[in-house]
């Protein structure tokens, strides 16, 4: 194995490490074609490109996860081979994935043992994590098993995860999808102290915002090739997504100008116990969302936003049935198929095992959520030429990106599947839309057809509620825009006339300027 | 030096049709390697073991007897495991459907309860008791289950005990021939209370009819019904399930009141048409033998049905064994074991990709 040279070579021109040439093929596809680019010691290079564009692949074969069918992979200048991910983190590469690798019946303290060296006891573990979650404000509670924890909890496992091991080469994919906009520039200042220490990394990201506000040099990736390497602080978000994509992005119209109608989703003091030992409880919730309106719900990941989207989906039932009201009808007692039939739809955080079947068929999943209303069965049978149908639909009016007729959900890209099955509800024209995370993980254009979809739903006189972390997007297409800290909801602020500062500090639990329903916030 | 697993980026229909075919030539390799050890000649025991059954009519109907009762038990099993519910005590509902059926024959003995009504209803009835006390046999691991969440994998596997144990006591008790010589046996069955014969001088009775329908009626629930997608769905992604607005514990107590009911009815089946009375084992072990049968098929009734005829020829063959080579009977089961063991490593071949890795972690 490569024995890595502790010392970080001085001058900023000769890169750390490198790819030189570097081609990979799956069979006939072509994942990177000829691919070449330098990771200096002290820079933040940004990696762009849309969901299938080949930047996983690239930085999978940094990390030892892959091998290269061409071309090669350079340390300080000298051309190395990476068997296994340990190889790459003898030399001092580390990788956060967008995708958790995390053993759910394990604390947070077990999983990060796993990947330190053999020669780390268990019991320092817990003090070092205290650490690194005190020095970049990350909240980690080192005993609490990982099947408690929500998304944004546990992408904080795999930043801390890497930070414990030192890296000098440090691979980010989406780090800050699920942080507060305060949180997320306390991580920048992290990776501004990394960068200013030596090391060089990697960052790869769809918000353009922060690509500009971090990254000293970007590469451009689009369907396997390099198109081009540009200094981010001089374009604009707009020109770097046009890169990526290799045309214009629409602009989603603005939010805010259509007439609203009658509340068609009204919440009044809905109390949840968790069902968890570690989940969140809700306290006295109570919103109200009109038809044509967008209804944002901010917050921090693991606030109780999993949970408020099971009590009003129906997959948890409210004690109260007046609690949740649908177009005049009280549903707190009824089930979501109940609540479907009442021309509610639904699209859950998760795509893979919750919105979709990842082992069934597209067309099947059309069933998951269409079986009770849409005539896809018939005296128990299946109708499976109407499913397939209504799949093709979806697929064409969303387009979606498969290959094969009917191919297993697993199949596609985080970005195709989530225009699948937000596009799966959006067609079968609800009157009410509960979202939670919807473009989450999600490129750039997949975004904004996304967004658009749901803005033409409420200029339908839909009522479209959106929990989201993403406070771009609230901003973007909400009318009004409430905080979900703790498992209490603030009161709606109107998203025009608010600021990103007063959203951050509600979601930190801190009243700022604003008025918080319940009175009492929490630290986190 | 340590081996990995690689997923397979692809799934394969191919590859994953032809793991079971791989895992039993390689069991039967191993089963050859075994026979050689006994110092016995591997050719002569493939001979009396798969040839010979399939080249007399008197054996190929014995395998389509002993077949039925796998096929029908593997594919109530399909039901469950598909719903990832682990029924391990299909033997035990077997033994109580044959029970349960067997006591109207006994009751309608010699003429008894039919003044009225005639005969013809008993053995239909026989049947529906049959189904009905394998299922009902069932509930009380899926209740356990639903209600407690005991793990279904103990209590339906203690049950098979205490199955096998009523029995016992109940021919030798209260349902033991008052003529038979005290030995543990009840009276023989009516030709009323007897499934019939298919063909003159044959083994082959009517349950064995029961197989293919079955299967081909499980096959259109699998693929065309909303039952069917549900048990998967709730096997395959139970959260979706729930997001689907289906209920697990409803489908749970379903498969396994499918999977009690049919091996209730291969019980009875086996009682009425194969043994004629009630004795006081009346299995070979096809409960337990049932699941290899379950996976060797791929948990698709088409595939139980073919793996139902591969197992029962071992059963078959491993009788000739007994009689032709002097071969323990227990070298069967051991058989069988092995091809369960080999169908699982299959499994998990035509999945993951096998890496050696030479040197330690770091």
């Amino acid at each position: 194995m490569e024995q890595a040279n502790t010392a970080i070579a001085g001058e900023p021109e000769s890169p750390l490490l490198a790819v030189r040439g570097i081609t990979k093929r799956f069979g006939s596809f072509t994942a990177n074609d000829n691919i070449t680019l330098g990771l200096t010691p002290g820079e933040v290079h940004a990696l762009l490109g849309e969901n299938g564009a080949g930047k996983s692949t690239l930085v999978k074969m940094l990390y030892g996860l892959l091998a290269p069918t061409e071309g090669e992979i350079l340390w300080q200048g000298a051309s190395i081979k990476l068997p296994n991910p340990n190889a790459a983190r003898a030399l001092g590469i580390g990788m956060v994935f967008q995708h958790f690798s995390l053993f759910d019946n394990l604390t947070v303290a077990e999983n990060i043992a796993l990947v330190m060296p053999a020669s780390d006891r268990l019991q320092d573990v817990p003090g070092k994590i205290d650490g690194i979650s005190r020095a970049y404000g990350m909240g980690l509670e080192p005993n609490r098993p990982v099947w408690s924890l929500s998304a944004g909890e546990r992408q904080r496992i795999e930043i801390a995860r890497c930070l414990l091991q030192d890296p000098k080469v440090l691979i980010l994919d989406e780090p800050t999808s699920v942080l507060t906009p305060q949180e997320a520039e306390k991580l920048f200042e992290t990776l501004d102290r990394l960068k200013a220490e030596g090391r060089a990394l990697l960052y790869i990201s769809h918000h353009l915002e922060e690509v500009k506000r971090l990254c000293d040099r970007a590469t451009i990736l689009r369907l396997g090739k390099l198109v081009g390497t540009c200094d981010p602080r001089v374009e604009t978000p707009r020109s770097l997504a046009a890169l990526m994509v290799g045309s214009q992005i629409m602009e989603v119209r603005a939010a805010g100008a259509h007439t609203l109608g009658k509340d068609r989703l009204v919440v009044s003091d809905l109390d949840a116990p968790s069902p968890s030992l570690h989940g969140v409880s809700l306290k006295h919730v109570s919103l109200a969302v009109k038809g044509g309106e967008v209804f944002g719900i901010a917050g921090v990941a693991g606030n109780g936003q999993s949970e408020l989207f099971a009590n009003l989906s129906g997959e948890s039932l409210a004690r109260r049935p007046e609690a949740i009201v649908i177009d005049g009808s009280p549903v707190g007692a009824l089930g979501i198929s109940d609540r479907r039939a009442l021309n509610a739809g639904f699209v859950p955080e998760e795509r893979n095992g919750h919105a979709a079947a990842p082992d069934f068929t597209l067309s099947e999943n059309i069933v998951l959520t269409g079986h009770g209303s849409d005539g896809l069965t018939r005296l128990g049978f299946i109708n499976g030429a109407a499913a397939k149908d209504q799949s093709q639909k979806v697929i064409a009016a969303f387009d979606v990106r498969k290959s094969g007729a009917d191919p297993l959900a697993r199949t596609l890209s985080g970005g195709n599947l989530q225009k699948f099955v937000v596009g799966r509800e959006i067609l079968r024209e609800p009157a009410l839309l509960v979202i939670n995370q919807p473009t989450w993980g999600v490129d750039a254009l997949a975004a904004a057809t996304i967004r658009q979809a749901l803005l033409d739903l409420c200029a339908r006189g839909a009522a479209v509620l959106i929990i989201s972390q993403d406070l771009d997007e609230l901003f973007e297409i909400s009318d009004r825009i409430a905080v979900i800290h703790t498992g209490e909801l603030s009161e709606a602020l109107p998203a025009r006339g608010t600021t990103r500062e007063e959203i951050g500090l509600l979601m930190a639990g801190m009243p700022g300027g604003a008025n918080v329903a319940g009175g009492s916030a929490h630290a986190p | 030096m340590r081996l990995d697993l690689d997923a397979r980026p692809q799934r394969s229909t191919l590859r994953e049709i032809l793991a079971p075919v791989g895992a039993l030539i390689v069991a039967i390799l191993i089963g050859g390697v075994v026979i050689a050890l006994m110092g016995r000649s591997t050719i002569e025991a493939f001979d009396v073991y798969f040839v010979e059954p399939l080249s007399q009519s008197y054996s190929l109907q014995a395998i389509a007897v002993k077949a039925a009762p796998l096929i029908l038990i593997a594919v109530g099993l399909a039901f469950c495991y598909r719903a990832n519910l682990w029924n391990i005590g299909a033997e035990g509902q077997f033994i109580a459907g044959g029970a349960l059926g067997g006591w109207l024959g006994l009751v309608t003995h010699d003429g008894a309860f039919q003044g009225v009504l005639g005969s013809w209803w008993i053995l239909p009835a026989m049947m529906i008791l049959g189904a009905l006390g394998g299922l009902l046999y069932a509930m009380i691991p899926a209740l356990l289950r639903v209600w407690l969440n005991v793990s279904e994998i103990l209590s339906s596997l203690m049950l098979v005990y205490v199955a096998q144990l009523a029995l016992d006591w109940l021919v030798r008790g209260p349902w033991k021939d008052p003529e038979g010589h005290n030995l543990p046996v009840s009276v023989n069955l009516d030709p009323e209370a007897t499934l019939p014969i298919l063909f003159d001088g044959g083994s082959l009775h009517l349950g064995v009819l029961l197989a293919p329908l079955v299967a081909i009626v499980a096959a259109i629930v699998f693929s065309k019904t909303l039952f069917g997608y549900q048990v998967r769905l709730v096997g395959s992604a139970p959260k979706a399930a729930r997001f689907g607005g289906f209920n697990d514990r409803t489908i749970a107590i379903a498969a396994f009141a499918i999977s009690g009911g049919l091996a209730g009815l291969a019980g009875v089946a086996e009682v009425s048409g194969r043994i004629g009375q009630l004795l006081p084992s009346i299995s070979p072990g096809y409960g337990f033998s049932a699941i290899i049968v379950a996976f060797l098929g791929r948990l698709s009734p088409v595939g139980i049905f073919i793996a139902g005829l591969v197992l029962a020829l071992t059963f078959v063959g491993g009788e000739d064994a007994q009689i032709a080579m002097h071969l323990p009977g227990d070298l069967t089961l051991a058989f069988q074991g092995v091809l369960l063991i080999c169908v699982l490593a299959a499994d998990v071949l035509a999945r993951y990709r096998l890496r050696f890795t030479m040197g330690a972690r770091s």
